[in-house]
């Protein structure tokens, strides 16, 4: 199996996860999370903007457009921490269409918008539609040119937090092929964007209307690049959220040990019971395994065939282990889990959440199978 | 010995070790070898294992960090890492002697002797003296605490009395690592127990052949009948029997000795699994297109992976903090279980051919996948079962409460 990619870490990802360990926990206590969700905007901008001045966006973004030069392998400590504390932000959405841009834009293109999403402004990508495909290339929204304009059209969905962007990147079609739109966000018509309900209520998420949307049509990525951006957008998609999950999943595994050793039953403390403590340590073997693959597939970001088979085990060992441990901490709180109140149902939603937006984990495995055994 | 091993003495080293494991390594005797130290059924096998291991270690690829001055190598871990991993790379067979150079051996070298460590070292790692492991009983295998065998003191000796089962290698080993009864008043079950070297070929002790399962012999119950044994047989002082048998499952982590290396079971290989699901039909089409089947392979893909990976991260402690005792506890756990299941899976490929044993000339693989799946419950069961330890996990890594 050695050809499925090894483990290792390098000193920049241990100092982010030191330094994120840190700010995530003290910036995103739970009744703050708790606060947000009950806010329009989803995220506090105070602690947006020393995101951006810690310099977290900038990470993956070559030196060249004023980043830091590494790579998403120093995103996954930051992701992970943030899922852990179920810190909501554009942060997952700005760092992929920057891995978008790197993918599939051109220089003017990179340019243009990489140094800006290094000093701190958001982004997201609008990729789904209607008819709810994981595969990034079947779309139907589309763009047609009228002079050196693009008119677009058609619905996206789940465009996450595209109320607060500066740019959005659209996947529409264009004489029948995959091409990515970048539309800034100030230029679309009042009600383009209709608030979402969506399963996470950490996060905020839109349709996206194109219909009445006008580009330049300079602002396509290169056609001959749309392949490898997909690719882009779909590994680091999964291991932006991988983190995220792996991360979750230790939350609530932690939560649900806090309560198995306070709440007591029959004079006992509950998780002295072996029906509560055997299935909780196979959702921590679960868990661990998950963490082992995320850093696994941090360490072989990049690298042609065994990043994504790494990439893919990671998303689906993350997406399965998280499921499972929010699924059985609802339970394993008894009457109070079934309560809003109860932290278990915001992992459970944002494991959901997850899934559908990167594949769940029978779809990693499924793309996993034909990169193993065909 | 050197905090940092000399570079280019590392290389040679390396690629001695990677040339010589090429040269030297049988894969196929022409019968089946083991895959655990708990297999070993046969005298061809126990001879062949037994010989195997005498010339690794003489090659210098055995207790290559273990001090020199009772037999071991001397040299940095990095070493016998090196050569350790030459052996997995060539798929060389397993290490016989376990519970001696696992077990005891790191014991002894934490904490023996001058006299005990020029004793039993160097007899244990060129397998010229064979150790088996004394702790489960007849009534007492998960409750080991509550281990009944007797140990009376009389003048400079001690005397046996009961029973001991599941005993790997019993009928063969020279030393018994013995977890024995001096005091049936102690205020708790765990301080009556007292730890042993316990001479095997006496006057008062004889085994008995376990038959396996598998149809297969392997293990041994021990019996102990008025067995005199010298007093200095006994290590840790009295009463410290428990925390002597706690101490030896320590070591294996390789904190506190140097690991042996080599291995004592060997991992299995999953592509081996992946060739036989491809090379089996279903309903006239291969396995592996079978929607089913190959979700389900793949997530065991996905677990062995992890499995092997954690072994790399166990000795990474940036990637450690949170529960530094996670891995390593449950490692075992994850790891047998993992295997039950896959060599079970492994049946569900052949189709007909499930129903044939070892033995048998139409057997898929000459009944490999059968009797490594039956044989997979000595891991599950043996050293603790799963149920223990996932209290085990529960409890040291998790911070539950005892289930009592």
């Amino acid at each position: 199996m050695d050809n499925f990619g090894e483990i290792g870490t390098t000193e920049e990802q241990i100092e982010l996860m030191d330094v994120a360990t840190n700010f995530c926990r003290d910036k995103s206590p739970m009744d703050k999370v708790r606060a947000l969700m009950e806010e329009d905007l989803g995220y506090d901008p105070q602690v947006w903007k020393e995101i951006g001045e810690l310099g977290w966006l900038a990470i993956a973004i070559p030196e060249a457009h004023d980043g830091v030069g590494l790579s998403m392998a120093e995103v996954v400590p930051i992701a992970e921490q943030m899922g852990r504390n179920l810190m909501s932000t554009p942060f997952g959405t700005t760092t992929l269409a920057a891995q978008a841009l790197l993918a599939g834009g051109s220089e003017a293109q990179q340019a243009a918008w990489l140094p800006k999403i290094a000093a701190g402004i958001a982004a997201t990508l609008a990729l789904a539609e209607d008819s709810g495909d994981w595969d990034l290339s079947n779309i139907a929204c589309s763009g047609k040119h009228d002079g050196d304009q693009l008119v677009l059209s058609g619905k996206k969905q789940l465009v996450r937090w595209a109320d607060s962007v500066e740019l959005i990147i659209a996947s529409v079609k264009v004489d029948g092929d995959v091409r990515f739109a970048m539309i800034e966000r100030s230029t679309l018509p009042d009600g383009a964007l209709r608030r979402e309900a969506i399963i996470d209520e950490t996060a905020r998420s839109f349709e996206l209307t194109l219909d009445g949307v006008t580009i330049p049509a300079d602002a396509l990525f290169d056609a001959s690049r749309t392949r490898e951006t997909i690719e882009k957008i779909e590994l680091a998609a999964g291991l932006i959220h991988a983190a995220e999950m792996c991360g979750g999943s230790q939350a609530v595994i932690d939560y649900t040990l806090e309560y198995l050793k306070t709440r007591k039953q029959f004079d006992k403390i509950i998780g002295s019971f072996q029906a509560l403590k055997h299935p909780t340590v196979d959702n921590y073997v679960e868990y661990e395994k998950a963490r082992t693959h995320l850093y696994s597939a941090a360490h072989s970001w990049g690298e042609q065939g065994r990043g994504e088979v790494a990439v893919r085990m990671a998303a689906a060992q993350a997406h399965s282990s998280y499921s499972r441990a929010a699924d059985r901490s609802i339970q394993f709180h008894g009457g109070f889990g079934f309560t809003h109140d109860c932290d278990a149902q915001l992992h459970r939603r944002k494991a959901i959440f997850d899934g559908a937006l990167i594949g769940d984990a029978a779809y990693q495995r499924s793309k996993l199978a034909g990169l193993l055994f065909d | 010995m050197a905090e940092k091993p000399d570079a280019a003495e590392l290389k040679d080293y390396t690629q001695a070790a990677d040339a010589w494991f090429k040269e030297n390594t049988v894969r196929d005797p022409g019968f089946m070898l083991p895959l655990t130290f708990m297999e070993v059924s046969t005298d061809q096998q126990f001879d062949f294992l037994r010989e195997w291991q005498r010339k690794v270690y003489e090659a210098g690829y055995l207790g290559a960090a273990w001090p020199k001055e009772y037999g071991g190598g001397g040299l940095h871990t990095d070493f016998q890492r090196a050569a350790t991993r030459a052996m997995k790379k060539y798929d060389a067979p397993i290490m016989l002697n376990a519970i001696g150079n696992g077990w005891a051996g790191p014991l002894i070298l934490d904490l023996g002797s001058e006299e005990q460590k020029q004793t039993y070292i160097k007899g244990m790692l060129t397998a010229e003296d064979i150790w088996c492991q004394g702790f489960s009983e007849p009534e007492h295998g998960s409750d080991l605490g509550n281990a009944q065998l007797k140990a009376v003191k009389e003048g400079d000796e001690y005397v046996l009395n009961g029973s001991k089962i599941w005993t790997s290698l019993g009928d063969r080993a020279k030393y018994m690592i013995l977890l024995a009864r001096t005091d049936f008043e102690a205020e708790n079950k765990y301080k009556g127990l007292s730890f042993f070297f316990n001479p095997m070929k006496i006057d008062g002790i004889s085994t008995s052949r376990i038959k396996k399962l598998t149809g297969e012999y392997g293990f041994v119950q021990t019996f102990f009948t008025d067995a005199r044994i010298d007093a200095d047989c006994l290590f840790g002082g009295e009463g410290n029997g428990w925390s002597m048998a706690m101490k030896t499952l320590e070591y294996e982590r390789g904190a506190k000795v140097k690991p042996v290396g080599g291995y004592f079971v060997k991992e299995l290989d999953v592509m081996q699994i992946v060739e036989l699901a491809k090379n089996s039909m279903r309903n006239g089409k291969p396995l592996l297109d079978d929607p089913v089947m190959r979700d389900k392979m793949t997530q065991y893909m996905i677990d062995i992976q992890a499995l092997n990976l954690n072994n790399t991260r166990r000795r990474m402690p940036q990637l450690m903090q949170d529960k530094p005792m996670g891995l390593p506890l449950m490692n075992k756990l994850a790891r047998t279980e993992l295997i039950r299941e896959l060599t079970e899976f492994s049946l569900g490929f052949q189709g007909t051919k499930a129903g044939y044993y070892v033995g048998d000339e139409n057997a898929v693989d000459d009944g490999y996948w059968h009797r490594s799946y039956l044989n997979s419950f000595s891991a599950t069961i043996g050293g603790g079962t799963s149920e223990i330890q996932r209290n085990i996990v529960a409890e040291h890594a998790l911070g539950l409460p005892k289930t009592r």
